[in-house]
């Protein structure tokens, strides 16, 4: 990485590093509330890199629970990351060694939006420019959630009630999908295919989960011929 | 939780985040064309693991004194209106988190 690199890289990632100093606060706050010292927030933020993850993290790492979970939770959530990889494949297809391992270490989504999306200027080497990229990314996220986790363990409020940023944070997610997406029986299948067990199997343990991600797999390959059928040309309210 | 069992388990998570960012340049690199039905579960699962991960989120939700469930719903709400009225992401997030500790420490 050198002067002229960054100097093309740093401006692209203006808006991630906005994103991510509040949002890697507001996850550092939640680990030091939660009772994990600094040292711990800064840990899963260079090794983990994933703000979803990692917030969910903080409540499975509250609650203890079992590994199998963990991974299970972690990979569900994380599903979407293999699309951006394979879209990504082309991209990263010549880049050598570390630095690619690198690369598809710290491809979050907001990484992953700037490098489809951005095209490495004339005179900047397109390997260097897309590493600087998610560097610089890298080094917000873990800058902004250690800033959270000191500030909470300095600050001492009370801050019962502030793990709710976990379901505020998937609840805008989910609401942004459905503001962007054409079609909405997705989103409904995930609400009725997780209730539905929740109801028989009550939420201890979190063992729900499992037959609600079978029935949403299912379910989804069941509507596959729906789901893929071109929309009407006229319009009308499509699912 | 012991120092292990913390550090075990943040290595968990950053195990299979990696895996997941890693499978599609560890099957298809190759130049093997992933199979149509990766793209569409890519397309289609997220949106309903989002709405299971929502209801994982309520899912300790009791409807036996109004403590148990009004401050989630009406943060939940409130989240989800800010959210459709502005579209910003730190807005929504932080303003129903705040307003969900003011309900649970002064109001319920």
């Amino acid at each position: 990485m050198n002067r002229k690199t960054l100097a093309a890289a740093f401006p692209h990632t203006i808006p991630v590093l906005m994103g991510y100093l509040s949002i890697g606060i507001v996850y550092g706050w939640m680990m030091s509330a939660a009772g994990f010292v600094p040292l711990w927030t800064a840990l899963a933020s260079v090794t983990v890199f994933a703000g979803s993850g990692q917030i969910l993290g903080v409540d499975l790492l509250s609650r203890a629970a079992p590994l199998a979970d963990i991974a299970f939770l972690t990979l569900v959530l994380n599903f979407r990351h293999l699309v951006y990889g394979l879209s990504m494949l082309e991209k990263f297809h010549d880049v050598k060694g570390l630095r690619k391992l690198y690369l598809i270490f710290s491809l979050t989504d907001e990484t992953y939006a700037l490098l489809s999306g951005v095209r490495p200027p004339e005179g900047v080497d397109a390997h260097d420019f897309y590493f600087t990229v998610s560097l610089l990314d890298h080094l917000y996220w873990i800058a902004g959630s250690v800033t959270g986790a000191v500030a909470g363990s300095l600050i001492t409020i009370n801050t019962e009630g502030i793990d709710f940023a976990m379901t505020a944070l998937f609840l805008v997610i989910a609401t942004e999908q459905w503001l962007s997406a054409e079609r909405h029986l997705p989103a409904l299948l995930g609400l009725g295919g997780t209730l539905l067990p929740l109801l028989l199997l009550g939420p201890d343990g979190a063992g729900f989960l499992i037959p609600a991600l079978v029935i949403l797999v299912g379910g989804l390959l069941l509507l596959r011929p729906v789901l893929e059928k071109p929309r009407r040309l006229e319009g009308g309210e499509g699912l | 939780m012991t120092t292990t069992q913390i550090a075990v388990s943040i290595a968990v998570m950053a195990a299979v985040t990696f895996l997941t960012r890693a499978l599609p340049f560890l099957l298809f690199d190759r130049g093997a064309q992933p199979p149509k039905v990766i793209h569409y579960l890519g397309e289609y699962l997220p949106p309903a693991v989002m709405a299971m991960l929502v209801v994982y989120c309520y899912r300790s939700m009791t409807f036996d004194a109004a403590a148990n469930w009004a401050p989630g719903v009406i943060a939940g709400i409130t989240v989800v209106l800010l959210h459709i009225w502005k579209r910003n992401n730190m807005l929504s997030i932080v303003g129903g988190t705040i307003l969900y500790m003011v309900l649970v420490q002064a109001v319920f």
